[in-house]
């Protein structure tokens, strides 16, 4: 990743009256920790995982979860939640803790991940997962399935958003733009992606591997309203969201490039993109877990 | 060729006066022989009649429309109808979260599309999760001239294979109006073939019935049985007539539903001694109703006097004009009664 990346200031430049408050900030901070943590002692069950794949999407599981997205408690199935998908599927191991805490998966099964027979696996499934409204693990196929959801919603004049979070790998997927054309096509404005630009995927950076840049320029050609920010700052990832799920005179889809770090939180995954899949053994994961419990991002 | 040859066939249209008459182009506009009796988008117009009853049905294309009959409903029910351009992997994924929210979506392309092109999505994103999807699809196995880009011969095996998947292969205008609302009531995704503008009536003759999931003998005879799915069946019942001229009677026993197949009704016909089995469809004869009814037919325990298979070549079929290809293929009437006639000795 190169400094400039890291270094990118937010280009949001949203009101202030949809800022969270120090308080909210604190508790989302917290929520992000709590995801990283999770990671590592879910992975620590299943003897190998995506850590890096689900730290730099952390702050985007925290502010979505705890504060941008309407879930009702207790009920994921209340036809008038905000939907997510989960195009990046494989980062499953983050979300799991949160929808556990949310009571949708008991104590008992999430400290069972991918143990034979669990319904917690590598990828999603939401035959078996409540609060999982769309099975991923095939790179590409989210947007179109959100983009239905979308669509469903509006002929039932229901008010929920959908949330569709994609790696930037995933841009790659043809299907992503057969989508990304008809979303604008149909005035999908309930309809909102948002790209965890982390810069890695399995065979090395995304940009050696196959360009995507100019990503935004793409997007707002395709006819989306287009936003970018630092997928780590909290403060501006949140408030961003809040005007993006407000603004009901929006009449495109929306597309949030959140600019991240593949590893975030954990140095050395931060500067080695291999990390993508692999398993810390207890001494490293120890370190890890220290670095990420005295680190505040 | 691509998807641009799509478009090469002008679409029917209003004839304005003093303008010259778009018609469809012969290569796919219907498989009805000259003067056979037909009936005009059966689906379409069976599908307008469901969504009257139903709210939850929705229509969606990618950019076949015209060639689907869904123009019926599109016309009848434009709020309802969602035209997804020419991007099979998109209809599919966004068919899937529609019915996530309730609805029964119909998504109509060609047979090719669906199967070969977008097969990783529906597998991903209405099989395995089981969706309320329905997957009507023109130009099944060789129904079209245009060479192996618009043939569809492998459909059948490939949506056998995927799980949840239910698979129905009708033969007429008659069995199509009758699956649409019996396809509805199945919960779950659905693979249909279609025929589609003027579609030829066959069975009503028949006082049939199309019941999901059941084998339907529609004439018995001691010399063969020929167990066909499809146009097959409307091929097997002429050549049956054919041959009568021969003195050779034919069973025929039409298999609507390839998948769940009725094995128990193929079996029990099979066992009766003295007469092949002729298995006839409109696909490869690989991984189709042959095989499956062979393999039925083996687990059974079963060894009929001889079994057979009609059906196309595995190759990549030539272009050209349907009645010729038939011929070639040996899937025409008279082509079905030829080899009957040699396997039955007579």
């Amino acid at each position: 990743m190169s400094a400039r990346e890291r270094t990118l200031p937010s280009d949001a430049r949203p009101a202030s009256n949809f800022r969270p408050t120090a308080e909210t900030l604190a508790l989302l901070r917290e929520k992000a920790r709590f995801v990283r943590l999770e990671t590592i002692r879910l992975i620590e069950v299943a003897k190998v995982g995506h850590y890096s794949s689900v730290f730099s999407a952390a702050e985007i599981f925290a502010a979505l979860y705890y504060d941008v997205m309407d879930i009702a408690h207790g009920d994921p199935r209340r036809p008038d939640r905000d939907r997510f998908l989960m195009g990046k599927g494989h980062a499953a191991v983050g979300l799991f803790p949160i929808l556990a805490e949310f009571g949708y998966i008991d104590r008992e099964t999430l400290d069972n991940y991918t143990r034979l027979g669990n319904p917690l696996g590598d990828h999603p499934d939401m035959r078996k997962v409540p609060g999982i409204d769309f099975s991923s693990g095939s790179i590409g196929h989210a947007l179109s399935a959100g983009l239905g959801m979308a669509l469903g919603g509006r002929m039932q004049d229901r008010a929920f958003n959908v949330f569709v979070m994609l790696g930037d790998g995933e841009m790659q997927e043809g299907q992503v733009w057969e989508a990304a054309i008809s979303a604008a096509h149909h005035k999908a404005s309930n309809l909102v992606a948002i790209i965890d630009r982390n810069g890695f995927q399995l065979d090395g950076a995304v940009d050696d591997v196959m360009g995507i840049e100019p990503l935004d320029e793409k997007w707002r050609a395709f006819g989306w309203e287009v936003h970018t920010v630092d997928g780590h700052d909290l403060d501006a990832l949140t408030t961003l969201l809040r005007q993006v799920k407000a603004d009901e005179a929006r009449t495109r889809p929306c597309c949030i490039i959140a600019r991240t770090l593949k590893g975030k939180g954990v140095s050395y995954m931060e500067t080695e993109p291999g990390w993508h899949l692999g398993y810390l053994d207890p001494s490293d994961a120890a370190r890890a877990v220290e670095e990420i419990m005295n680190r505040t991002i | 060729m691509n998807h641009a040859t799509r478009k090469a066939a002008p679409a029917a249209a209003t004839a304005a006066a003093g303008k010259p008459r778009l018609t469809t182009s012969a290569m796919i506009a219907s498989i009805a022989a000259e003067g056979q009796r037909t009936k005009p988008a059966p689906f379409g117009h069976a599908l307008v009649a469901l969504a009257r009853e139903n709210p939850a049905v929705v229509g969606m294309t990618a950019d076949l429309g015209k060639y689907t009959d869904l123009h019926i409903f599109s016309q009848a029910f434009p709020e309802r109808f969602y035209q997804m351009g020419m991007a099979e992997q998109l209809l599919f994924g966004a068919a899937s979260g529609l019915a996530a929210e309730g609805f029964m979506p119909f998504a109509t392309t060609y047979a090719v599309f669906a199967s070969r092109r977008a097969y990783d999505f529906i597998h991903q994103t209405i099989a395995e999760e089981n969706r309320n999807v329905k997957i009507v699809c023109a130009l099944p196995g060789l129904t079209s001239g245009y060479g192996p880009s618009h043939q569809a011969a492998e459909d059948l095996a490939l949506f056998r294979a995927m799980p949840n998947m239910v698979v129905i292969d009708p033969c007429d205008a008659h069995e199509i109006e009758q699956a649409v609302p019996v396809m509805a009531a199945h919960d779950g995704p659905v693979y249909m073939r279609l025929l589609r503008g003027q579609v030829p009536l066959v069975l009503d003759e028949y006082g049939y019935t199309f019941e999901l999931g059941k084998a339907k003998m529609l004439r018995d005879g001691p010399d063969a049985l020929i167990v066909s799915s499809g146009i097959m069946t409307m091929r097997a019942l002429e050549a049956a007539e054919l041959l009568r001229q021969d003195k050779v009677e034919v069973a025929v026993l039409h298999v609507p539903t390839i998948k769940p197949l009725d094995e128990a009704t193929i079996v029990e016909a099979a066992r009766k001694s003295g007469r092949p089995v002729i298995v006839a469809e409109n696909h490869t004869v690989i991984g189709g109703l042959g095989e499956a009814v062979a393999g039925a037919l083996l687990r059974a325990g079963v060894a009929p006097a001889g079994f057979h298979q009609i059906g196309l070549p595995d190759a990549f079929l030539d272009a050209g004009a349907l009645p010729t290809l038939h011929d070639r293929y040996g899937i025409s009437a008279a082509a079905v009664a030829e080899q009957v006639k040699d396997w039955t000795g007579r």
